[in-house]
């Protein structure tokens, strides 16, 4: 991995449940966030997946300082940025930045798309002078593929693909290093979808970005990212390569994850093993004992309701070197293919036998 | 056929103009069959299924054409009382949001057993009796005791159950399912759409998926019908589209999807937008976005050519699309 | 040179919640365009939302005229001997109730003075105390209600009983009791009335479209890029949560105007020989049957006062929001 721009370990974020009016007392806590450690390398794609509730998006928030967190740490560069206050830790803000879910909530409707662009620099004035600063605006509108006339227009006059080019001009506007984006395409069209992670894409290498991408769609995350986390219940449960988790995952919530997704290919329905969860996720202010995963997962033992398993190459993977020894927090971790591996539709075999190894 | 829809057009009038949602879309289910009908927001998708269950909200709407046979009877042509026991009884809905679709203020069991009440005449005790029978089949685990409860005690995918629940109780004859998976995470939409699939296989009804996501019809569905501009842009079974689009329109959405299989580098984005309904452009509505468009067709709006007995494409190009 | 926007293609009222498809779309603007090739060429002077609304409001036939209808009002209540010569104190028993006739167009009173006059003469205590106790409520009501609803908390709870406190207070009963002891017959006490009263209306309605407000994902960007409280508030709530209050206010200052009327006819608001609409309008109305006239003319005076502030609030309120601007 490239050297780490973002260090985040032992990150928690707890709500606390409260009762009573005047004399409040803690009866528990929602931990939304319950114990997160990756890095980020300097122009790297990290992808967090995970299900609603997971706590992807209090991840997100906590990265760029929305929220302060339980404990653990955020080092920026080395520095813990979730102990910053003042100067500071506006210059770090500077440098992380978001880029929301929704765009129809995320533009200030009352403002003009020249002010939302532009609302970051009277912010940070330092940054562009106040002559530039409408210059500056134009050729970020031009650099996400929007007319530079449209600066005048509000944001109802432009579509969802368009807001969200907005936002990102926005997120673009100091000239970060780090870009947080909490389901950028989620509220998008198909169509649209694939112009705007193109436009990532390539603002990616034009302005050497680094991305964390949270999102809940795994064949999206597979796109964009270089290296994928996926969260269960507050943790990150397996980590590695995108091709390590994709083609070789070994905890049983990916695999169970990537054979629910449904594949854009009616053949593959036929030699396509899924596996279906029972049940929902559980509450976060009730967190199983043990593997949080274990209500859910059919391997689940006695072991797993005792002991925490922690995020690290399985034993059974210690001493290989294939793509199956990456980070998996699961006592019976085993290799499991569940997407076919890479080939064309009309290629693809029909004999029964290809459904498992 | 079970249902069939013919030419059906639909407006709204709003203060800006008239916005055409629905310009002749003709489509049929069968008893047992899966239709599935794709498009992105605006293609008119949703307007159709609520012209054919009579919830279309006249005005702003009006149904300016067409027919709506089911079982050879034009709906369109019924009273509104005649056509509220069809509603229920013979077809009904399931939306994307179960959380609004059903009443904070009553039990999920006065709200399943309202339709025995209203529809059949039951008494309250065996209205009660069928609620529970009716949880049970749509696998709610503890359904004698969850009966009681309120909606904002279930889970987003218990709703969603709740909700086919509804639909199932009087055995329709048809149900039209509007993006009934979407605001569930995955793992929760695989266990609903596998249950709308037996149920559906149980009870022989016709499906209508509405739906964005090419990756859930391949999964269910028996047809296809791909939806744009509040036309009809191709039909299929849906093997064949998968395998060779025969419209640009398709091909695109295809190529622009990500997939879970592969990693590849930059995704093929259709581009431009999709029409305003005020404003559709002359000719094929997909013109302005099509990679294959010719003059011919920014002047004459393609037909629904016949590729083959059971497959249809309105575009002027099909033979080039299908086979470049 | 900005270029006419096209019409924004969303159906209002249409379609039912999630179900309904027809979303924005534009015609004419491409997606992948990249815009003009002078990138970085002029559009226009900067515009912002508050010259976009001026610019609205002075082609707005309504706010043009309710302008009007108000700027005529605050000038005869200032210099109303510029359009009435007489004394609105100089009254003939002997003309009591008399009606229409030439050099006294609106008649006479109960006590024989001239409707005209006292029409004109008293706008002048009836205009202020309606606009002293709207402009007083409404920013008493907005500014704590906002300031509550955007930080929460403690306070927030705190201002939120106390609002219950005023609203169980019986706002006639109220006044007795507090107006009572005062003994200047100016209009200032009933203004502190009304002011103490009616905040709370305000704050409550402030405090609720804060919350509405405060959770768009926009007030979280302008966080995450480092803006201030100050700056949150004054940009992004305050122009978003500011309608509802807007549209309260204007109707709650008819009822001022009209509460003014009730406090007098009790004796505790203003007291004869001052002249005020709310006067006029009580003495008058015992007498509609037999000579409508007296009950008329201030009556139709305070409606179109608070019909054009009404009308006033919409425009403003209207010509705040892009997506009604045409």
């Amino acid at each position: 991995m490239a050297e780490p721009i973002l260090q985040v370990s032992g990150l928690v974020k707890h709500y606390p449940l409260t009762q009573g009016i005047v004399f409040r007392k803690q009866v528990g806590a929602v931990k939304a966030v319950d114990g997160v450690d990756f890095e980020l390398g300097r122009g790297e794609t990290l992808g967090i997946v995970g299900e609603s509730g997971c706590g992807k998006s209090t991840v997100a928030k906590m990265l760029v300082n929305l929220e302060k967190p339980t404990a653990g740490e955020i080092r920026y560069k080395g520095e813990d940025i979730a102990r910053l206050s003042g100067k500071a830790l506006r210059s770090v803000r500077r440098n992380i930045q978001m880029v929301f879910q929704d765009p129809y909530t995320s533009l200030n409707p009352r403002m003009t798309v020249g002010d939302i662009i532009g609302e970051p620099y009277e912010i940070h004035p330092e940054v562009a002078p106040k002559g530039d600063r409408r210059t500056k605006v134009q050729e970020l509108l031009d650099v996400v593929g929007l007319n530079p006339e449209y600066i005048n227009r509000y944001p109802h006059q432009f579509s969802g693909g368009q807001r969200q080019r907005i936002g990102i001009a926005r997120g673009l506007a100091l000239r970060p290093e780090i870009i947080v984006a909490d389901e950028p395409v989620s509220a998008l069209d198909v169509s649209v979808q694939a112009q705007v992670i193109n436009l990532l894409d390539r603002l990616q290498s034009e302005f050497e970005l680094s991305y964390i991408f949270i999102a809940h769609d795994l064949s999206i995350v597979r796109h964009i990212s270089d290296r994928v986390g996926v969260m269960y219940l507050g943790r990150i449960v397996e980590t590695g390569r995108d091709s390590e988790i994709y083609e070789h995952p070994t905890h049983p919530y990916t695999q169970a994850l990537l054979s629910a997704v449904p594949v854009p290919d009616p053949e593959a329905r036929e030699h396509r093993e899924r596996i279906i969860l029972a049940g929902d996720v559980p509450s976060p202010t009730n967190i199983p004992s043990g593997c949080r995963f274990r209500t859910r997962c059919w391997k689940a033992q006695e072991r797993c309701a005792l002991e925490v398993p922690a995020l690290a190459v399985p034993a059974e993977f210690r001493f290989a070197t294939g793509p199956a020894a990456h980070d998996s927090a699961c006592h019976f971790a085993e290799e499991k293919q569940v997407v076919p591996p890479e080939e064309t539709p009309e290629e693809a075999p029909k004999e029964p036998s290809e459904q498992e190894e | 056929m079970l249902l069939e829809v013919r030419d059906l057009q639909v407006e709204f009038r709003t203060r800006d103009g008239i916005a055409k949602a629905v310009n002749g879309v003709s489509y049929s289910v069968d008893a047992g069959e899966t239709l599935a009908v794709l498009g992105e927001s605006g293609s008119g998708k949703s307007v159709t299924a609520q012209a054919v269950m009579g919830i279309l909200d006249i005005p702003p709407g009006k149904i300016t054409g067409g027919e709506i046979l089911f079982r050879g009877q034009d709906l369109l042509k019924f009273k509104e009382d005649e056509r509220r026991k069809v509603r229920g009884a013979e077809m009904a809905m399931i939306f994307q949001d179960a959380l609004s679709s059903l009443n904070p203020v009553l039990s999920v069991g006065d709200q399943l057993g309202e339709m025995f009440l209203v529809h059949r005449g039951m008494s309250k005790k065996d209205a009660r009796a069928k609620a529970v029978e009716l949880m049970d089949r749509v696998r709610i685990p503890a359904a004698k005791e969850r009966v009681k409860d309120y909606p904002h005690q279930f889970s987003g995918g218990m709703r969603q159950r709740i909700m086919i629940a509804m639909a199932l109780a009087l055995e329709p004859a048809l149900i039209i399912a509007d993006e009934p998976t979407t605001a569930l995470d995955v793992t929760v939409q695989a266990q609903v759409m596998d249950l709308l699939a037996e149920l559906q296989r149980e009870y022989n009804m016709g499906l209508i998926l509405i739906t964005h996501d090419l990756g859930v019809v391949a999964d269910v569905a028996d047809k296809i019908a791909v939806m744009y501009a509040g036309r009809i842009v191709e039909s299929a079974p849906v093997h064949d589209i998968y395998k060779a689009p025969a419209h640009p329109y398709t091909r695109g959405l295809l190529e622009s999807i990500p997939r879970l299989d592969q990693k590849g580098q930059e995704l093929y984005a259709i581009k431009g937008l999709p029409p305003n309904l005020m404003n559709i452009p002359p000719g094929c509505a997909f013109n302005p976005r099509c990679p294959m468009a010719q003059d011919v067709c920014r002047t004459d709006v393609p037909p629904l050519f016949e590729v083959d007995e059971v497959r249809r494409s309105a575009c002027h190009f099909w033979r080039e699309c299908l086979h470049g | 040179m900005p270029e006419p926007f096209e019409s924004e293609g969303a159906i209002s009222g249409a379609g039912m919640g999630g179900a309904m498809d027809l979303a924005v779309a534009e015609g004419q603007t491409l997606e992948t365009a990249p815009g003009g090739p002078d990138g970085t060429g002029p559009a226009g002077r900067p515009r912002s939302l508050w010259s976009d609304a001026w610019r609205d409001l002075r082609r707005n036939p309504v706010f043009i005229i309710s302008a009007l209808v108000i700027l005529f009002l605050v000038v005869i209540s200032l210099w109303p001997s510029l359009i009435a010569s007489g004394n609105p104190l100089k009254c003939d028993l002997a003309k009591a109730q008399e009606g229409s006739q030439p050099g006294h167009p609106f008649g006479y009173d109960g006590q024989g003075c001239d409707v005209y006059t006292r029409t004109v003469y008293g706008a002048r205590k009836s205009v202020t105390v309606g606009v002293c106790a709207t402009l007083g409520v409404a920013l008493l009501g907005s500014v704590l209600g906002g300031l509550a609803g955007f930080f929460g908390g403690f306070w927030d709870s705190l201002l939120s009983r106390i609002t219950d406190i005023f609203f169980a207070i019986p706002v006639v009963l109220g006044g007795l009791v507090l107006l009572s002891v005062v003994t200047s017959n100016t209009v200032w006490p009933v203004i502190g009335f009304m002011v103490l009263l009616g905040w709370p209306q305000i704050s409550r309605i402030a405090r609720g479209s804060v919350i509405t407000a405060k959770q768009n994902d926009y007030v979280q960007a302008a966080r995450a890029l480092g803006a201030s409280n100050s700056r949150i508030l004054l940009r992004h709530i305050a122009p978003n949560a500011i309608a509802p209050v807007i549209v309260v206010a204007t109707i709650a200052l008819g009822t001022y105007i009209a509460l003014e009327a009730t406090l007098s006819y009790l004796g505790v608001g203003l007291k004869p020989p001052t002249v005020s609409w709310g006067i006029d309008i009580s003495a008058a109305s015992p007498y509609i049957r037999n000579a409508p006239h007296m009950l008329l003319w201030p009556a139709g005076a305070l409606a179109v006062t608070v019909l054009a502030f009404i009308m006033l609030g919409d425009a403003v309120r209207d010509a705040l929001d892009p997506k009604l601007r045409s």
